[in-house]
């Protein structure tokens, strides 16, 4: 039975990689006795796979992992056995029971929403400079900023790929929020749209001055954008 | 959640920012409000080797058992970040509170190898603690030293202001109602560390004048004041079934060198080989019960998530129970998907079948930990391990379907010629000729592989050959090319790798394993030039070392290539390791003659561990 989990990191774990936060959840699977399926062979391992992969150094209440499970019981007891076995920072926010056929949600993932916003170590008004040159960046025909990739550098407009952007409070914060492409389709990074609105802004781009936290990962086109959850049910 | 010692700004420009943040699975967390006491324990190594250590584990459950008392985690902080901490004048943190490590009451740090003295001072000094002990005072956190290299701590005897010689599990309760006593009045740290002494293993070494000879040797080694010790006795659990054990080890984010639940079976060693350490210092061997190892190897499993698990000891095939724990941890891998990793067992028919049931035979190999080449010089060392053996176990491992066997040697060994350095490659074809013989050709499956590998024998003390010369650094190196040549005549040349440690890092391990209290001015020295992570090859700068020495009129020879009179007073013989040196002197005779020593379970050989009164000296004897 095919299962989508979403969970929150937060705090600290922020700092936790990629690659380490699926190494933990195997572990978490396991003390929580939960009845993951797994591969065949001499060295068998679960049958889960994770969405989009998170940055060192953003935190999210919309990650997720889908997993292949054996049997199952119902999604708040097992969201219980998870919850008591994590370690702090780190939370499962809900199960889904997807379909049999359901696409992986790596390869369903095509939008995200971010929230950036001060960082506590920061003494200036970056993130207020950067909310207030929104509205101009954004009356722009074009956005052209340098992606990098891991094989070449280009000018590319990213503008078709921001769905919405504008200040915003969030979790008694003041700040800025953004809906952009992500996914192995198209994916911008917040930290793109942060530079071109401080370019525009006429000020430096200062990593360590704002956060970015990831609100929720949708799947589906512009226009019709739904979290990853809703492609499965409850039970 | 506890806020990071390090700003965003640096976590987020260091190598693996998970080394520095804690918070992982089961640690433990207290408030400072209800411990009296607070102990950082520290493996002076980057994160991801310190925790996998289990000596560790061991002792920051014990500690955080006592509702008075707080035991976190440091380790060394890489050099990214070490330039970084000196540069901004961050001081050294704790893991669990992410507070400075000058704030606690006590710092311990576990002494593995003598390549990280270095790192010990690297500690010390981003701690804001004074260097040197003379120089620290009532409000200065106690450090104390533990660990194999205790047994002769004396080229760390400047920086430390206490030793615990032996296992952890006996005198730390002792020392921390003291420590309580020390807080709360008026005593002095002199007062303090005198009354320390008196608590059984307890070496302060400051308390201890040592004086010598015109021809460099030690003199004398004596206590300052009447009421403190000669002797320092090593303390030994005896009821080693009873000893607590960590039943939720913390669980780390990043893959440690042991990404995998130890469980430890056995202390100690009955085969008595004459050049190893471990097997004189943890006498006597003690087992645990098998039962309890049962319950131990599932709750560990539950409580951390780990996949794998493995086994700790010495020596596991000597364990009496292997057979039953061993058919329960096959049963895990079947019922809850466990891997089991091996520890290095004897090869013979019982340990191949168990091998094959929880490794990939096609992807793992053999090992064979032969150390010498010749029957002769396995007899001087008192490896209990024959040609017969090894070419019988080798024989049954092919037809098994292995076709990869590693060979572990040592070189420099005493007594060594250059008969049974050629003995290295001829064992290594005749192991390859029992796979042709044993494995018909439509059978094979691309090439067997023989790969033997030599290190550089350091003689250590506590061991018959405390009193051994040790080979030169270009003697070696010339031996060494002397059996690559020799691996290039052999017929199944093309089957057979050897391969040999670099001499530079062991002459200096036999430098300082050997060494006295004069050498803390150079180690000293040597740090402050910024040596650090020297048992890292891509740190380690022999240069640094021998122009430090030459600097401090230090003879490197003095302490490596002298063979030492039986009389001769050694710089560690005010610890008492368990192992008697009339023992110990008895064995080099042995070794000298050739003449091989039956262990512990065959003929009790009167070491002295027997005064500990538990283990193996007191089983049933047939």
């Amino acid at each position: 039975m095919k299962l989508r989990i979403k969970y929150e990191k937060t705090g600290v774990l922020r700092f936790i990689g990629h690659l380490d936060v699926m190494r933990y959840f195997q572990k978490a699977i396991r003390r929580a006795k939960l009845d993951v399926a797994y591969s065949k062979g001499f060295s068998p391992h679960q049958i889960i796979s994770f969405a989009a992969p998170m940055p060192l150094g953003m935190t999210s209440s919309g990650e997720y992992f889908d997993g292949e499970f054996v049997s199952v019981t119902s999604a708040s007891d097992m969201m219980n056995r998870l919850n008591a076995v994590m370690a702090e920072g780190i939370r499962v926010l809900d199960i889904t029971q997807l379909p049999d056929k359901a696409k992986s949600s790596m390869a369903e993932v095509s939008a995200s929403d971010y929230f950036i916003y001060k960082n506590d170590e920061s003494e200036n008004d970056y993130i207020d400079r950067l909310t207030a040159s929104i509205d101009a960046l954004m009356s722009k025909d074009e956005i052209n900023v340098l992606k990098k990739t891991k094989t070449k550098e280009e000018m590319s407009d990213i503008k078709p790929y921001i769905y919405e952007i504008k200040g915003f409070e969030y979790d008694m914060a003041e700040g800025i929020y953004m809906f952009l492409a992500s996914g192995s389709r198209m994916n911008l990074k917040p930290e793109l749209v942060i530079g071109a609105l401080a370019e525009h802004a006429g000020i430096e781009y200062s990593p360590y001055d704002y956060r970015v936290h990831r609100i929720e990962t949708y799947m589906g086109e512009e226009g019709a954008f739904a979290p990853l959850y809703t492609a499965g049910k409850k039970f | 959640m506890v806020k990071p010692a390090l700003s965003e700004r640096i976590l987020m420009n260091i190598e693996k920012p998970a080394r520095y943040i804690g918070n992982e699975v089961n640690m433990v967390k207290k408030n400072l409000s209800d411990v009296d006491i607070r102990i950082a324990m520290c493996f002076p190594d980057v994160y991801e080797i310190g925790m996998s250590y289990l000596g560790i584990q061991i002792i920051y459950d014990m500690f955080n058992w006592r509702e008075d008392t707080y035991c976190e985690r440091v380790y060394s902080p890489w050099p990214d970040l070490d330039k970084i901490m000196r540069e901004e004048h961050i001081p050294l943190f704790s893991l669990e509170t992410q507070s400075p490590i000058k704030d606690f009451d006590m710092l311990g740090i576990t002494i593995q190898y003598e390549m990280c003295y270095t790192n010990i001072l690297q500690i010390i000094d981003l701690s804001g603690i004074p260097m040197f002990a003379r120089d620290r005072g009532k409000g200065d956190t106690l450090v104390i030293g533990g660990g194999p290299c205790t047994v002769n701590p004396e080229p760390m005897a400047d920086f430390f202001d206490m030793f615990y010689i032996g296992e952890a599990e006996t005198s730390y309760d002792e020392l921390i109602e003291l420590m309580k006593v020390y807080k709360k009045t008026e005593m002095t740290r002199e007062e303090f560390l005198r009354r320390a002494s008196h608590i059984a293993g307890i070496y302060v070494p400051s308390l201890y004048e040592v004086t010598y000879n015109e021809d460099g040797t030690v003199s004398s080694i004596s206590p300052k004041y009447a009421d403190v010790p000669e002797k320092i006795k090593r303390q030994v659990v005896t009821d080693f079934s009873k000893v607590s054990y960590p039943m939720t080890p913390v669980v780390p984010y990043l893959k440690a060198t042991q990404d995998r639940v130890c469980l430890e079976i056995m202390r100690g060693c009955i085969r008595g080989c004459r050049f190893c350490q471990a097997g004189m210092i943890y006498r006597p061997t003690r087992q645990k019960d098998v039962d309890m190892l049962k319950e131990y190897a599932k709750k560990m499993l539950d409580a951390t998530g780990y996949e794998e698990i493995s086994l700790s000891s010495l020596s596991s095939s000597d364990y009496e129970q292997l057979d039953d724990l061993l058919s329960y941890l096959i049963s895990l891998k079947e019922s809850a998907h466990v891997n089991v990793s091996l520890p290095s067992l004897r090869i013979d028919a019982f340990s191949l079948d168990v091998m094959s049931k929880v490794q990939d035979i096609k992807k793992s190999s053999l090992t064979f930990a032969a150390e010498a080449g010749s029957q002769r010089l396995r007899n001087i060392i008192n490896k209990g391990i024959t040609e017969e053996d090894i070419l019988n176990g080798s024989r049954q491992a092919f037809i098994g379907g292995w076709d990869k066997v590693k060979l572990y040697f040592m070189m420099g060994l005493p007594f060594e010629t250059e008969e049974d350095l050629l003995a290295i490659a001829e064992l290594a074809e005749k192991i390859s000729e029992e796979y042709f013989a044993a494995v018909p050709r439509e059978q094979r499956n691309g090439r067997v592989m023989i790969n033997a590998s030599a290190s550089y024998f350091v003689p250590k003390p506590f061991t018959p050959f405390q009193w051994a010369p040790m080979t030169g650094p270009e003697e070696f190196t010339k031996r060494a090319h002397f059996v690559k040549d020799a691996f290039a005549r052999q017929r199944n040349k093309k089957s057979l790798k050897f391969t040999y440690h670099d001499a530079g890092i062991s002459i200096l391990e036999g430098v300082l394993a050997r060494g006295d209290r004069r050498l803390c001015k150079s180690i000293y020295d040597i740090y402050k030039k910024g040596a650090m992570f020297d048992a890292w090859t891509e740190f380690f700068n022999m240069d640094t070392y021998l122009d430090t020495f030459k600097e401090n009129h230090v003879d490197m020879d003095f302490y490596t290539a002298r063979e030492r009179s039986e009389e001769e007073i050694f710089p560690w013989d005010h610890i008492d390791a368990g192992v008697s040196k009339g023992f110990l002197l008895r064995e080099w005779q042995n070794a000298k003659e050739g003449k091989v020593t039956p262990n512990c379970r065959m003929n009790c050989q009167g070491c002295g561990s027997a005064a500990y009164g538990g283990g193996v000296c007191f089983e049933a004897k047939n």
